[in-house]
C-alpha cells in the first residue's frame, strides 16, 4: 500500500489549503496514522476542531467521508449492517403468490439473504468501499461498552463476517478518526489500538490564523484583538472556557455589528456569545474593564 | 506486527535513536505512565517515519503511540525534554564563558544528529564579552519584539552568567532558575515595557488595552522563563546524564499527587483531573446498577410481551430492581492541611450522589456545621465547596481541630437521624491536638449505622504518631483507609457504591 502523504509538512500545508489550521503536532499524528495504518483517537474540549479535522483530511485526499455518529444505544444494526426484513417479507409473500415458481426454500433463502436485502451501515460501508474513504466515528465516548467492543473488533481486523454471506474484508485500510469529548473513559484496549491525539485550545498565533481564515472580511487588527481577548479570558478560572467555534461566532458577530476596534463596552455587550454561564460572563467583564492594579499609577 | 509493511522503506535510522528510545520508554514507565509492549513497538516504528529534527511532530508522534491519557502529558513532556534535548559540548558546565565563541556552529555538528533550528536573530555571539548594559538591552529587545531567537540567546547568556552552575552538584533546576531570574529584574522590565506601550498610543490607554498589553508581555516573560529552564536542563543533562536528571525531575502523576503536600500548580492539575474521573466513576457505577442487579421475573409482563411472539415467552421481563440505596453522611475535617483532601472527597462523593438515597455533609474544625444545603440544587460542585469554605460555621474555640468536640456536636444534633441504612464516612487525619477523643461516640454511631469508614489522607506510617489518634477511633470503625491521592480515593469511592 502506498502512503497518502509525503511528509508532515505536506499534511499541514494541505490542511491549510482547505482552511484547517493545524499545528505540527496535529499534522504529525495524521501523517503517522497513515504510515502505521492505525486509527486516531482525537480527544479534547468541545469545539476545538476534532470533527472538522476528519472532514478536512477527507477533503485534501479527495476521499469520501463516511461518518458514524455515536449516541447512547447505538448498536450493531445501526453501526454495521442490518437485514431489511420488511423487504424480505415482501419478497417471500410475493413468491407465495406466484405459486408454481418451483423455488425451493434454499433458493429463496439464498435470494433473500443477498446483498440486495442488506442494509449497509457506516462501518460496513467503509470496509466495502473501493474508492478512498475516511471513516469518522464521532463522539465515541457516548456508546456503551458492547458497541465499543464491536468497534475495536472492526478496527483490529478491518473485516466483517456476515453468517449468511461470508466474510467481507477491506480492500484498503481506510484512515479512521474517532473523536471523544471524554465524558467517559474508553477501554484500555481501544486506546492501545489507536494513536492518541489531544487537541487543546490553539495558541494565540494559530487562533488568529483560524479567525483570519474563517471569518470573511475581518481585518488583521480585529483578528488580533479577538485572539488576544480570548486568550485573556481562557486564562481566567472559569466554568467553561470559550472554544474555537465560540471565538468564530464572536468574531462574526463583531463584523455584523460593524466593529473595527473592540472597546470595553462592545466586549462586555457581546461576551454572552463567548461564554455560557452568567457567573463566567460577570467575571470576564470585570477582568476586561478594570485596570490591572500594578499599572494604576501610570494611568 | 504486520503493520510495518506499508509505506516506502523508512530512512535507515542509526542505532543511537533506538537506544535513546529504549531508555526513554523505561523512564516513562518509572514515572508511572503505563506503556504496553505494542505501544512500545509502535513508537519504534514511529521514529523511523518522523525525523527528530521535526521536533514538535516527533514529540507528538511519540506521545500518540505511548501516552493515552492527557493527565500524563506533562510527565511525558518532562521526560521528552531530557531525553531528546539538544546536546553538545557548548552545554558542558566547564564551558561557562558566556559568549561561548562560535557556539552556534558547535551545536550543529555535536550530539547525535539532533539540532534544533535556531530562530532568526540568534546569530549574535562574537568573541567579545557582553557588557551588563548590552545584556539588559538584548533582554529588553527580546521581550519587546517577542523574537524567539533573541530570547534563546538571552537565556543562554544569562544562565551562563548568573546561574552559577557547578559540575556534579546534585541540586535541581529550580535553584538555578531562581538565581538566574533574580538577576534579570523582570518586574522592572515589565514596567518599562508598559510605559513604552503607553507612549506609543500617546499616553492614553483604556483598561482593556492595558490588560491586553500586560497579558502579552506576561506571556513573553513566561516564554523567556521556559527558555531559561530549557537551557538549565540541557546543561544539567550534559553534566549528569539523562538517567540521573530524569530521576531528579521525576514527579508523581496527577492521580498520585499527595493531597497533603500538593503545590499550587499540582492542585490546579488535580482539579482538572477530577472532572473526567468523576464522570468516569458516575458512568461506571450507573452501569453496575443497571446490569449487575436484576430484579425478580415479572410474570405478567413477560406474558403480555409474549403475545407479539405468538405466545412464546421469548423475552423474559424482570421487575425493576429496587435495592435500597444507602444514605451517606460525610463528616469532614476541613482544617488547614487536610482541607484539600476533604474538598476532593466531597466533590467525588457528590458527583456520584445518584447512587445513594441521600448524601448529607458535615464539616468541622473544632465546631461542626451541616453543609448539605450548599450541594443541593446546584450543578456546580466547585462552587458548593467554595461556599463550604467561606460560609460554614466550623470554628468553636480557636480553630484547631478538635475531633472530640466536633463528634459531640454531631452526636447531639444528628445522632438520632442515623439509621441502619446510613453509611458514615469520616474524613481526617485524626490529629486531635491532644484534646479528649470522645471515641465512645464512634462506637455508638457504629451500633446504629450500617457502617462507619474512616479515610485518612496521611501515610499509614504516620498514623498514631504525635497527636494522631486514628487507631483509637479506628477500632470502632468497619474500616480505616489510607487516601493520600486521587488513585486511592477513587478506589475507595468505587467500592462504596
Ligand atoms: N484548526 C482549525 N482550523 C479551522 N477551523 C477550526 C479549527 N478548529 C476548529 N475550527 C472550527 O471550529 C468549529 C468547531 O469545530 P468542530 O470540529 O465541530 O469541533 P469538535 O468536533 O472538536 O467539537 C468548526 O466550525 C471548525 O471549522
Ligand atoms: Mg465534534
Amino acid at each position: 500500500m502506498t502512503s497518502r502523504f509525503e511528509s508532515v509538512s505536506v499534511v499541514r500545508e494541505g490542511l491549510g489549503k482547505v482552511d484547517y489550521l493545524a499545528d505540527d503536532g496535529i499534522a504529525g499524528v495524521v501523517f503517522l496514522a497513515d504510515r502505521l495504518g492505525k486509527p486516531v483517537l482525537v480527544e479534547g474540549p468541545a469545539g476545538t476542531g476534532k470533527t472538522q479535522l476528519a472532514k478536512s483530511v477527507a477533503e485534501i485526499l479527495g476521499a469520501r467521508l463516511i461518518r458514524l455518529q455515536c449516541y447512547e444505544g447505538l448498536d450493531e444494526a445501526k453501526a454495521l449492517y442490518e437485514w431489511n426484513y420488511k423487504k424480505q417479507l415482501l419478497r417471500i409473500q410475493a413468491e407465495r403468490n406466484t405459486k408454481d415458481s418451483g423455488q425451493t426454500w434454499d433458493d429463496m433463502s439464498d435470494d433473500i439473504f443477498s446483498s440486495e436485502f442488506l442494509m449497509t451501515r457506516p462501518l460496513l460501508e467503509a470496509i466495502r468501499a473501493d474508492d478512498p474513504v475516511v471513516l469518522l466515528i464521532d463522539e465515541v465516548d457516548r456508546v456503551e461498552m458492547e458497541t465499543e467492543a464491536l468497534l475495536l473488533e472492526i478496527l483490529s481486523d478491518y473485516q466483517v463476517s456476515i453468517p449468511e454471506l461470508g466474510t467481507i474484508a477491506a480492500k484498503q485500510i481506510p484512515l479512521v478518526f474517532l473523536t471523544s469529548n471524554n465524558t467517559r473513559e474508553l477501554s484500555e484496549a481501544l486506546k492501545r489500538r489507536c494513536l492518541f491525539l489531544h487537541i487543546d485550545y490553539p495558541d494565540i498565533e494559530r487562533e488568529r490564523q483560524i479567525v483570519l481564515t474563517k471569518v470573511p472580511d475581518i481585518s488583521e487588527h480585529l483578528a488580533d484583538q479577538v485572539a488576544r481577548i480570548v486568550r485573556t479570558i481562557r486564562n481566567l478560572e472559569l466554568k467553561k472556557s470559550p472554544s474555537v467555534s465560540e471565538t468564530l461566532d464572536w468574531a462574526n458577530t463583531l463584523i455584523l455589528l460593524g466593529v473595527q476596534n473592540i472597546t470595553e463596552a462592545e466586549a462586555v455587550d457581546t461576551l454572552h456569545i463567548l461564554l455560557k454561564y452568567q457567573t463566567d460572563i460577570a467575571k470576564a467583564a470585570k477582568e476586561l474593564t478594570s485596570t490591572p492594579s500594578k499599572f494604576q499609577k501610570t494611568s | 506486527m504486520t503493520l510495518v509493511e506499508d509505506g516506502p522503506a523508512p530512512a535507515e535510522i542509526g542505532q543511537p535513536i533506538l537506544e535513546l528510545l529504549n531508555g526513554f520508554v523505561m523512564e516513562l514507565r518509572s514515572a508511572g505512565i503505563p506503556v504496553s509492549l505494542t505501544e512500545n513497538l509502535d513508537a519504534m516504528v514511529a521514529v523511523k517515519h518522523i525525523p527528530l529534527e521535526d521536533r514538535e511532530a516527533f514529540k507528538y508522534a511519540l506521545a500518540a503511540t505511548m501516552v493515552k491519557n492527557q493527565n500524563h502529558w506533562k510527565a511525558f513532556e518532562t521526560v521528552f525534554e531530557i531525553y531528546f534535548s539538544i546536546r553538545g559540548s557548548e552545554y558542558d558546565l566547564k564551558n561557562q564563558d558566556d559568549n561561548a565563541e562560535g557556539d552556534n556552529e558547535d551545536s550543529q555538528d555535536e550530539g547525535e544528529g539532533e539540532g534544533e533550528g535556531e530562530g532568526p536573530g540568534s546569530g549574535g555571539g562574537g568573541g567579545r564579552q557582553m557588557t551588563p548594559e548590552e545584556l539588559a538591552q538584548m533582554l529588553y529587545n527580546a521581550l519587546m519584539t517577542g523574537d524567539q531567537g533573541l530570547m534563546r540567546m538571552v537565556a543562554k547568556v544569562s544562565v551562563r552568567r548568573f546561574a552559577g552552575m557547578e559540575p556534579g552538584r546534585p541540586v535541581g533546576g529550580t535553584y538555578y532558575l531562581y538565581r538566574t531570574l533574580r538577576n534579570l529584574d523582570l518586574d522592572g522590565i515589565m514596567a518599562k515595557l508598559m510605559e513604552q506601550a503607553h507612549e506609543q498610543v500617546g499616553g492614553e490607554m483604556t483598561p482593556l488595552e492595558q490588560r491586553l498589553a500586560n497579558d502579552e508581555y506576561e506571556a513573553r516573560v513566561d516564554q523567556l522563563r521556559k527558555e531559561i529552564e530549557a537551557e538549565i536542563r540541557r546543561r544539567l543533562v550534559a553534566d549528569r546524564g539523562v538517567e540521573a536528571m530524569a530521576k531528579t525531575l521525576r514527579k508523581p502523576l496527577p492521580e498520585d499527587v499527595d493531597f497533603m503536600h500538593a503545590s499550587r500548580e499540582e492542585m490546579v492539575k488535580l482539579r482538572r483531573a477530577i472532572y473526567p474521573l468523576t464522570r468516569k466513576l458516575a458512568v461506571r457505577l450507573q452501569r453496575k446498577r443497571l446490569h449487575g442487579r436484576r430484579g425478580a421475573l415479572d410474570f405478567r409482563n413477560t406474558v403480555r410481551h409474549s403475545l407479539s411472539y405468538g405466545g412464546v415467552p421469548a423475552e423474559p421481563k424482570f421487575r425493576r430492581p429496587r435495592p435500597k440505596k444507602p444514605e451517606i453522611m460525610i463528616v469532614a475535617d476541613i482544617s488547614g492541611s487536610v482541607a484539600a483532601f476533604a474538598r476532593f472527597t466531597l466533590h467525588l462523593v457528590y458527583a456520584i450522589s445518584g447512587q445513594f438515597s441521600r448524601v448529607r455533609a458535615f464539616v468541622f474544625i473544632d465546631g461542626l456545621d451541616e453543609v448539605t444545603k450548599f450541594f443541593e440544587g446546584t450543578e456546580d460542585i466547585i462552587d458548593a465547596v467554595h461556599r463550604v469554605n467561606t460560609e460554614a460555621d466550623v470554628v468553636w474555640v480557636d480553630g484547631h481541630s478538635d475531633y472530640g468536640h466536633a463528634f459531640e456536636v454531631f452526636w447531639e444534633r444528628y445522632g438520632k437521624e442515623i439509621t441502619p441504612r446510613t453509611t458514615v464516612l469520616i474524613l481526617g487525619d485524626a490529629r486531635n491536638n491532644y484534646h479528649s477523643s470522645q471515641s465512645w461516640i464512634i462506637k455508638e454511631i457504629r451500633s446504629k449505622a450500617r457502617s462507619v469508614f474512616w479515610l485518612n489522607p496521611e501515610p499509614r506510617s504516620y498514623w498514631d504518631t504525635g497527636d494522631s489518634i486514628v487507631g483509637e477511633y479506628g477500632q470502632y470503625c468497619n474500616g480505616t483507609f489510607e487516601c493520600r491521592n486521587l488513585r486511592q480515593l477513587e478506589g475507595f469511592v468505587d467500592n462504596l457504591a
